[in-house]
């Protein structure tokens, strides 16, 4: 039994797997619009929290967030559901699959087969959705693949059962009621509010604008503080969450203009183009510090002033954002 | 990021037709489009230095396996990228015990069961966990 739900790759997995879910109940949303709408750009630098014993970056807010709040903003009912124990939770997805309802869920990716060898590191905020089994073979629209690919029942129940930080405890997550208008206007605008205030306001240094500014910080002062190796080393782990499969830096921005480009044709407000174009060019400033970070850490830190520059570029960055989400903050309808 | 400055620097981490990262880029009127890219190099040195650093670590624990110091088990708890703690949440075997498992006197006489649960977390046989040969011709993340 096969679901007809039309897989689309995406930059993003949980922009794809919503907006892959949302295509299926004829809820046509590009992911740039999911993306806009959950207020998926975020920035957050954690030095006390690890991942692979390096300080966790991240560009994006927790797993699940972007579902919860588009398909809130939408006025769309969904269940969510989590599992202690493995068998269950792969017979509740089988009841759900019978009935032909598309399941989205966290996995972790590394155990999950068809992904490439050098991607599966212990990471466990992946998504994806299940839409069909058959014998004991389930079908597997993953966001990040150009095609539909397939797990057993074994594989799957390993990844949604996987390990470590954040494990995802067989977490899963279906649209269980439609409305019959949305109000997809509204929903732009609260996504962008939403977005500007996450980056502008959160009180807690690391977080959003101010948190780019504390890692800029942070950053200039690691050749000194960690030695050239491991500074090295925490950088490449900047670039990899900045620029990895699923996530980004550079990626996001260049999604949040595209965003930023179909909202001011949905709300006929043409100074969101200019607002595009100015993220734009932030995207472009984070492309240009992922590749001096790169080879930076390629000479493991050999010339410890480039790390200086590194920072100064970030706190560029982090004015023009800054610039950016005073001027979205004040978006109406 | 415009079309014609997607990069496309294949390092052999992605496949076309299997996976690529998809982009948005402008097009020549300034309009965002979804492009495929096969890689940026940036991207792939951060990939190598991050399985460069474990493939030293496992290189260590490797040799230490070879000459006896440490059993098989250290060398596929590195290898998985693993630590006692994530081992013993895939495992279900308290770390106090795998820490004494990593000792060759200790792991060599385990019953066949305990070896079993080892060997299906890290998809080995039982025959190959206990096999120092198969340590031995493992290979690397970073071939080169």
């Amino acid at each position: 039994m096969k679901i007809n739900l039309q897989h689309k790759q995406a930059a993003h997995c949980e922009n794809g797997v919503t907006s892959n879910l949302l295509h299926f109940y004829n809820i046509p949303l590009s992911e740039p619009m999911v993306f806009g709408i959950g207020a998926g750009l975020f920035f957050s630098h954690m030095p006390f929290i690890k991942l692979n014993f390096i300080p966790v970056t991240s560009f994006r807010p927790l797993p699940g967030f972007i579902f919860k709040r588009v398909t809130r903003r939408l006025g769309i009912k969904t269940k969510r559901f989590k599992y202690s124990n493995p068998q269950q939770a792969m017979n509740e997805m089988d009841l759900l699959l019978e009935k032909g309802i598309p399941v989205g869920m966290l996995v972790g990716v590394f155990y999950l087969s068809y992904f490439p060898q050098e991607f599966r590191f212990h990471f466990n905020a992946h998504n994806l959705v299940v839409f069909g089994k058959e014998n004991n073979t389930y079908f597997i629209s993953d966001p990040v693949m150009e095609n539909v690919e397939t797990l057993t029942y074994d594989e799957l129940a390993k990844v949604r059962f996987a390990k470590g930080t954040y494990p995802p405890k067989g977490r899963m997550y279906y649209i269980s009621e439609v409305p019959e208008k949305i109000d997809l206007k509204g929903a732009i605008v609260k996504g962008i509010k939403q977005a500007s205030k996450d980056m502008l306001t959160i009180p807690i240094p690391m977080f959003g604008v101010k948190g780019i500014r504390f890692m800029a910080k942070r950053l200039k002062r690691w050749p000194e503080k960690l030695g050239e190796k491991k500074a090295a080393l925490y950088l490449g782990q900047v670039i990899r969450m900045l620029e990895e499969i699923g996530t980004g830096g550079a990626g996001f921005r260049f999604i949040y203009a595209a965003f930023l480009q179909e909202a001011a044709g949905v709300l006929e407000q043409p100074w969101l183009l200019e607002v595009s174009k100015e993220m734009t060019i932030v995207g472009d400033k984070w492309r240009e510090f992922a590749y001096l970070a790169a080879r930076t850490f390629k000479k493991r830190g050999t010339e410890t002033a480039t790390y200086e520059q590194l920072s100064e570029l970030l706190m560029i960055i982090a004015n023009q954002e800054e610039e950016i989400f005073k001027k979205l903050k004040k978006i109406s309808l | 990021m415009k079309i014609k400055d997607v990069p496309q620097d294949d390092d052999g981490f992605l496949q076309e037709g299997k996976v690529r990262d998809l982009c948005y880029a402008i097009d020549e009127d300034g309009n965002y489009k979804q492009v495929l890219s096969i890689g940026w190099n940036p991207k792939n040195e951060a990939m190598k230095l991050a399985l460069q650093l474990v493939d030293e670590q496992v290189e260590n624990t490797k040799q230490a396996v070879i000459e006896g110091k440490l059993s098989p088990l250290a060398y596929y708890m590195e290898k998985n990228m693993m630590d006692v703690k994530l081992l013993s949440q895939y495992t279900g075997i308290p770390k106090r015990k795998i820490r004494k498992h990593l000792n060759p006197n200790v792991f060599f006489k385990l019953k066949p069961s305990l070896i079993e649960q080892y060997a299906k977390i890290f998809n080995l046989s039982i025959q190959d966990l206990l096999n120092i040969e198969s340590v031995k011709i493992s290979k690397p993340f970073n071939e080169e």
